[in-house]
């Protein structure tokens, strides 16, 4: 259905009377950022449908709030998948929630990011105003990369009407083996194979075992998986640890402790155990921890690696996002101010005043 | 606007630069009258070459209390006119910065200053087993920083992405001379995505002073494919076939006839001259994938119609297959006498037609057009070749190029895959966006550049400039213009 001009009208209106408007699509991700200060609730459900499909063409088109598992369902038929492997945490997940939140998964590391794909977008700024900016090409530098941009800007820049995705052709073999090692070990390990092509798609660490999914030719899955041996995981198995670590439903991810999220630079050394236990994934970019944790010594460690901390779930106060410099968090407040200049878009759900 | 305090202006300039880093007289200044966009010259008021991002910062930082505007330039190889000066503003010369800090192979990433070369990246890093996968065909020459600016492509795009799939962070310093970290080598930096933002934006939000690169591990074996067909429409349909079985070649390039043999006459590599076109198609990964591979997408192009094949292993054999193709361009000027190159990209699957409706279109102009293109990313440079000397015949050549770019945005695509639009492909600004997606693009850049002094007039097209030229905004072919109901 298409709900574009109705959508629009309450953003115009909103924008008129000076009123915040939270932004909603399948509500999956409604636990992200900080709390929206706003009386009205805009919902983008049943904004859906898939506008183009090429596959020849390596692209997906469709309104942003068509469910995640229809895109990929489709694709599937096709044998083509979102290479960066979003993640749902509902069935209701949108395509505009995934690109708008810019969450990845598992993949991240090895096929890039939600906004690595992200070929262009049709979008309504904060005066309602019908927008569209990249397109349907891989390749296209006319006018500033907008729809990269919006990736990952939590509706604060504009509410996503129509997204077009790359898409790729899904990995002809997969294989998912495990280590018992440390996590030292295992850090030192990744960026060791790191420097070497390898058929590496995913890696990660529990505290006590070293998971790897190989995918690609199956020669070359084969042969790599031979070398570095290690206990081969049957299909399901394997399938079903990557799914349930991108969805977070490992026991690791149960109950409402705060969860939090590092981001690091690829080959930082490990997290000081001070922290608690470490759920490396991301071949060590990204790291899980459970609180309650000493919040500003965490994001002191992170920022001294050149990465940073969120406050992921349950987080213990409204500072999810580690604080910005304050040049920069004043340019990104002249940017929001730019799309949204009465402030009515999911106003400090990433920052406040932003 | 400076008149009464311009030496003080010039004074202050020469404190922060060595000797030799400030030009102002013709002579000194003639080099830099244009970019790799040759037909449009003009003076610069003056030129800066600074050495260091601290006197970057300074040198934007007097700018901005002068309200002086500054024109960004790293190697004036770009094809639309971005770093064309101009005699109100200073040209701030980047290709100085050319510190290249040690590879960090833990983060398999380096931090090179925006003056490095393209190549000297992947030199540099090669005795580790990596490189630096965007590989514009001016690589020799191109500098980090134009790249980050432009969001280059090469010929390797299609399988390791763009500029912006491969640049991890970047200083850029804003005009009011702040230097800002944009991204990080940790993964989705907090805050808006402001990398994507300032990759691609040739030069009009800020000057890039340093960039961090993603470094990739070489492949263990390359092969180059060579596959000649008797038509164009076969070239091109084998384009969408590969994908379609879903191979992703590291290369997939096109040359048609007028391409092929002005290549061959130049560097004589033996490309088979009486072919409608060819495809170049690079393969690689290890040894049993790459035989699985070259099978596959061997019996796509027979199957497809082409007429010969010829596979090269050896490194030598394979330098010589992508040679003809990397001098293509050099080639075609050599029989112009000039040319005028065109970077419409489109959906793979309208290539055949497209191609057939520019030679449609080039008769009509009576014009010859060379085509030697990124095939796989369906990013097209034709090659319009005209005579600057014969009454008329740029005009003409520019007209016809309009037509392509029109026939390009029409068909889905738009008027630049990789070449920028700086001031040449303004009007097709104006073609392809509408005035409220243009505002939106002009208040992004007023956040980064309120007083709207880093390379003015370029890349964004003024309202009132899309007013007078009357430009119909078309958008993915929604418009329907008549003359496209022939395919
Ligand atoms: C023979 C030939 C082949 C080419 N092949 C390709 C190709 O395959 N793919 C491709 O994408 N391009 C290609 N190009 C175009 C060109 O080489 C690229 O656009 C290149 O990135 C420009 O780099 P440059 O250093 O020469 O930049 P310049 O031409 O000097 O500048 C380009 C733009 O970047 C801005 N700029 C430069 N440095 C900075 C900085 N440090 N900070 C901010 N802004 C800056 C300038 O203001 C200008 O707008 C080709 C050009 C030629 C002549």
């Amino acid at each position: 259905m298409d709900r574009s001009d109705e959508i629009r009208a309450q953003i115009v209106a909103a924008y008129e009377n000076r009123s915040a408007l939270a932004i909603r699509g399948g509500g999956s991700k409604s636990f992200y950022g900080r709390p929206v200060a706003a009386s009205r609730t805009l919902e983008l459900g049943g904004h859906q449908g898939i506008l183009e499909y090429e596959p020849k063409e390596l692209y997906i088109c469709a309104r942003a709030g068509t469910p995640l598992s229809e895109i990929e369902a489709v694709l599937a038929q096709r044998g083509q998948i979102l290479a960066f492997e979003a993640p749902h945490f509902s069935p209701h997940a949108t395509l505009g929630g995934c690109v708008a939140s810019g969450l990845s998964g598992p993949r991240r590391p090895y096929a890039g990011a939600v906004r690595d794909h992200v070929l262009g977008v049709r979008m309504l700024n904060g005066r309602g105003e019908d927008l569209r900016f990249g397109g349907k090409v891989m390749k296209n530098v006319a006018g500033y990369d907008v729809s990269r941009l919006l990736a990952g800007s939590l509706g604060s820049l504009g509410v996503l009407l129509e997204v077009t995705c790359k898409v790729l052709p899904r990995p002809v073999a997969t294989r998912s083996l495990a280590f018992d090692m440390s996590a030292a070990a295992a850090l030192e390990q990744l960026v060791t194979w790191s420097l070497r092509p390898s058929p590496i798609s995913a890696a990660a660490h529990d505290g006590e075992r070293l998971y790897l999914r190989l995918e690609g030719a199956a020669s070359r899955v084969e042969n790599f998986a031979r070398a570095v041996g290690g206990d081969l995981l049957a299909d399901d198995v394997g399938d079903r640890f990557w799914e349930d670590l991108r969805e977070q439903r490992l026991p690791f991810f149960a109950g409402t402790a705060p969860l939090w999220r590092l981001a690091l630079p690829a080959g930082s050394p490990p997290v000081p155990e001070s922290f608690g236990t470490v759920f490396y994934d991301w071949g060590g970019q990204q790291g899980w921890l459970r609180g309650p944790l000493d919040a500003p010594a965490l994001r002191a460690w992170a920022a001294r690696q050149g990465g940073h901390a969120t406050a992921f779930r349950h987080p213990p106060d409204d500072a999810v996002f580690q604080d910005l410099p304050p040049a920069l968090l004043a340019l990104q407040q002249r940017l929001k101010a730019a799309f949204d200049p009465a402030g009515i878009l999911n106003p400090g759900r990433f920052y406040p005043g932003l | 606007m400076l008149a009464p305090r311009e030496e003080e202006f010039f004074r202050a300039l020469a404190a922060l630069l060595p000797k030799d880093g400030l030009l102002r007289d013709v002579e000194s200044l003639r080099p830099y009258e244009c970019d790799g966009l040759s037909a449009l010259r003009s003076l610069p008021w003056c030129v800066a070459l600074p050495e260091t991002a601290a006197a970057v910062e300074a040198i934007l930082r007097l700018c901005h209390e002068y309200g002086v505007a500054v024109v960004p330039r790293g190697a004036g190889t770009g094809l639309s006119g971005g770093a064309r000066p101009s005699h109100a503003a200073l040209l701030l010369g980047l290709a100085r910065l050319r510190e290249m800090a040690e590879p960090d192979l833990r983060s398999r990433s380096i931090r090179v200053g925006p003056g490095v070369r393209n190549l000297a990246v992947s030199e540099k890093v090669r005795r580790h087993g990596l490189y630096y996968a965007p590989d514009p065909s001016s690589q020799i020459a191109c500098s980090i920083g134009g790249n980050v600016a432009e969001n280059s492509g090469g010929v390797h795009c299609l399988k390791y992405g763009l500029t912006t799939h491969n640049v991890l962070a970047v200083e850029l310093c804003d005009s009011s001379g702040e230097r800002l970290p944009i991204g990080s080598l940790a993964p989705d930096t907090p805050g808006f995505n402001l990398l994507s933002l300032v990759i691609g934006s040739e030069g009009l939000l800020g000057v890039v002073t340093s960039c961090t690169l993603r470094l990739l591990p070489l492949p263990p074996q390359t092969l180059v494919l060579l596959a000649a067909f008797p038509s164009l429409r076969q070239a091109a349909d084998s384009v969408g076939a590969i994908i379609a079985a879903g191979i992703l070649p590291a290369g997939l390039e096109m040359m048609d006839q007028l391409a092929i043999q002005a290549a061959e006459d130049f560097v004589h590599v033996g490309y088979p001259r009486e072919a409608a076109a060819i495809l170049l198609c690079e393969l690689d990964g290890e040894e049993d994938e790459l035989q699985e591979q070259l099978q596959q997408v061997a019996e796509i192009l027979r199957q497809q119609g082409a007429t010969e094949l010829r596979v090269a292993r050896d490194e030598a054999t394979r330098m010589a297959l992508w040679k003809g193709r990397k001098a293509a361009f050099p080639a075609v000027g050599r029989i112009g006498p000039d040319y005028y190159c065109m970077d419409g990209s489109i959906p793979r699957q309208r290539l055949a037609e497209v191609l057939e409706q520019i030679n449609v279109l080039a008769r009509d102009y009576g014009l010859r057009v060379a085509n030697v293109f990124h095939a796989g990313d369906g990013n097209l440079h034709p090659l319009i070749l005209y005579d600057a000397n014969q009454e008329g015949e740029q005009e003409r050549a520019e007209a016809l190029g309009a037509r392509i770019l029109e026939l390009c945005v029409a068909v889905g695509g738009t008027v630049t895959g990789e070449h920028g639009v700086g001031v040449e492909k303004l009007d097709g600004m104006c073609v392809q966006f509408s005035s409220a997606e243009l505002a939106q693009l002009h208040r992004i850049k007023a956040a980064f550049d309120p007083a709207g002094l880093l390379n003015p007039g370029k890349a964004v097209p003024s309202l009132h400039h899309c007013a007078e030229l009357g430009a119909m905004h078309v958008h993915g072919g929604q418009l329907p213009f008549p003359e496209l109901e022939r395919f």
